[in-house]
């Protein structure tokens, strides 16, 4: 496996444009790419024997509004080598305004599910995945919640929505009161 | 005059499979198109029960959303408690005690065989065998007792803390609990001899939602529904944490990845848990359970509290809402073998003392995204028995 060193010599050769930097924390290895090429550096990793990861264990993401990165968003993949039992984080940044990276379905299904989150709760599209519709929220939701400028709380989505009014005009009001 | 098939008209049925279906065990939507009596389509549809609880992360400081983890899968919760609290102090660069290490193995070793049983129990159910269901209910009764005599709480147990446990064990736990875990064999056995051989229970459940290993590894699958399918994939051994290669044990490996493997993966999981817990008993060391308190990360003793200014102090340090630890800037991630496979907590720190983002590795929503893959061609009544095998927990499916 290779060390940080060599693997930032080697993406970097083979990513000029996109390659972004290799990090370390604790000894977890994270490699920051540009979200452009990002199907092509996973392919990279699951089928060169070098790294043969093997299996994708998560896809989420971040968003650095508040913090700070390279780009506002980055999408985080976990990849899991279940031979030797390595794991490495990879970052795809993507920009605020047109939050658009390539799909991984055609490396692994998982990225189905897993992208439709990331869709519905920061709304990054995923181009190429085969089905990109929310799958936590209602699909009239509007909002992308876990967007560091969405509030806690809300924005009256509680209070808002539409009554079904079964008792309208009926001897039985639908705002009673039991006070 | 009789109609041959070619003449009859068919068409494919639409049908809704919950979202309140008691085999859900929760709330989730299976919209099916089926042809007779085949599923020719099943789109899963879920988020009825997502409640925000990554948003609400953010929001809280490290141990006060260890309350929160315990809502996500609320089956086996320590499993939850023991991956957050693994994940933060990772980013802290800290570890817990040798004796905590070991309490939470037992902790979660004592979840898994909880959580099993009632997996067992709910497929059983699910597909007619009412009996088993108590039988492993009984048993799961005595390890909420166990439980309450631990933390207090039977279902959210918030067990343990960064740095540690809440508490140590009380003294008599030892005897209780080696009580409980004899009295487990016993119960196995006659879940064992109503299931196992029984001629119905294999006809309803083998051949029925095959899974390859291919699949398993493209669709992200873990725990007993991987290792079901014959991949040898144990994080405890493979990647261990939390002092699991103390201990000696087997991985139950399945070969077809049908529902009867996944029930017997989980039945002969059940049993080297209770030889972890032996061993945990066995082994336990003294000393404490929490990290030294002037590192300012747990709490001092109560009794220091009371008695010195200091410690009082210290005790304001921590818990206020504007004080507190503040981890330096970076991002851990800690996988953790659940009952229902690879659990982990991806913790972003800005170095405040709330997450900047904390991302569950649900493996309840991974294993059952391979549920429309793995429906066409099942029978409308096998349905059941596939949700009920990859034991679904809507809480930690939608979060």
């Amino acid at each position: 496996m290779p060390a940080l060193k060599q693997l930032s010599d080697l993406l970097s050769a083979k990513f000029p444009d996109a390659f972004l930097e290799v990090t370390e924390f604790r000894g977890m290895l994270s490699i920051h790419i540009r979200g452009g090429l990002i199907l092509d550096l996973l392919r990279m990793l699951k089928t060169d024997p070098r790294f043969a990861y093997n299996f994708l264990a998560d896809v989420t993401a971040v968003d650095h509004l508040k913090k700070g990165g390279h780009t506002r968003y980055s999408v985080v993949y976990h990849l899991l080598n279940q031979h030797d039992a390595k794991r490495i984080v990879v970052h795809a940044w993507v920009d605020e305004e047109n939050p658009a990276l390539p799909s991984v379905y055609a490396l692994w299904k998982t990225a189905n599910w897993q992208e439709r989150e990331v869709f519905d709760l920061f709304g990054i599209r995923f181009e190429g995945h085969p089905d990109l519709r929310r799958i936590m929220n209602p699909e009239d939701f509007g909002f992308h919640p876990l967007r560091k400028d969405y509030p806690l709380q809300g924005r009256g989505e509680r209070d808002d929505f539409p009554v079904v009014g079964r008792t309208i005009g009926s001897k039985w009001p639908a705002d009673r009161s039991f006070e | 005059m009789t109609l041959t098939a070619k003449e009859l008209s068919t068409e494919k049925l639409e049908l809704n499979f919950g979202p309140s279906h008691p085999a859900t065990h929760g709330t989730l939507r299976v919209q099916l198109e089926a042809d007779g009596e085949i599923v020719t389509r099943a789109d899963a549809e879920i988020g009825f029960l997502h409640s925000g609880f990554e948003k609400l992360g953010e929001h809280l400081s490290y141990n006060q959303y260890i309350t929160i983890t315990d809502r996500m899968n609320y089956l086996s919760p320590l499993c939850n408690n023991v991956a957050f609290a693994l994940a933060v102090e990772k980013l802290l660069g800290i570890e817990a005690p040798r004796r905590a290490q070991y309490l939470r193995v037992l902790m979660c070793e004592l979840s898994r065989i909880a959580d099993h049983l009632l997996a067992i129990g709910m497929l059983a159910v699910d597909v007619g065998a009412f009996t088993v269901f108590l039988y492993g209910f009984r048993i799961r009764e005595k390890i909420y007792d166990l439980f309450e005599m631990v933390c207090g709480a039977r279902l959210t147990t918030s067990y343990t803390r960064v740095g540690g446990l809440m508490r140590d064990v009380p003294d008599d736990f030892d005897a209780v609990c080696r009580e409980v875990l004899a009295e487990i064999p016993a119960a196995m056995e006659q879940i064992d001899g109503l299931l196992t051989h029984n001629r119905i229970w294999l006809d309803r459940t083998r051949n029925i939602g095959v899974i390859t290993p291919e699949q398993a590894i493209s669709y992200g699958l873990t725990g007993p529904i991987a290792r079901a399918t014959g991949i040898d994939y144990d994080i405890r051994v493979k990647e261990p944490y939390s002092c699991y290669e103390d201990f000696t044990f087997d991985v139950i490996i399945g070969e077809n990845g049908d529902v009867y493997d996944r029930y017997m993966v989980r039945f002969y999981e059940v049993w080297e848990s209770i030889k972890i817990c032996e061993q945990v008993l066995d082994k336990l060391p003294s000393g404490p359970v929490n990290v030294d308190a002037d590192t300012k990360y747990t709490l001092p003793p109560r009794n220091e509290i009371f008695n010195s200014i200091e410690a009082l102090i210290h005790h304001f340090e921590v818990t206020m809402e504007n004080r507190g630890f503040t981890p330096p800037v970076g991002e851990t991630y800690v996988p953790t073998e659940s009952p229902n496979g690879e659990l982990g907590y991806f913790i972003v720190s800005d170095g405040g003392r709330e997450p900047y983002r904390v991302r569950t590795r649900p493996p309840s929503l991974i294993n059952f995204s391979v549920f429309p893959e793995i429906m066409p061609g099942q029978t409308i009544s096998d349905i059941v028995a596939v949700l009920g095998s990859l034991n679904i927990i809507a809480g930690e499916l939608d979060r």
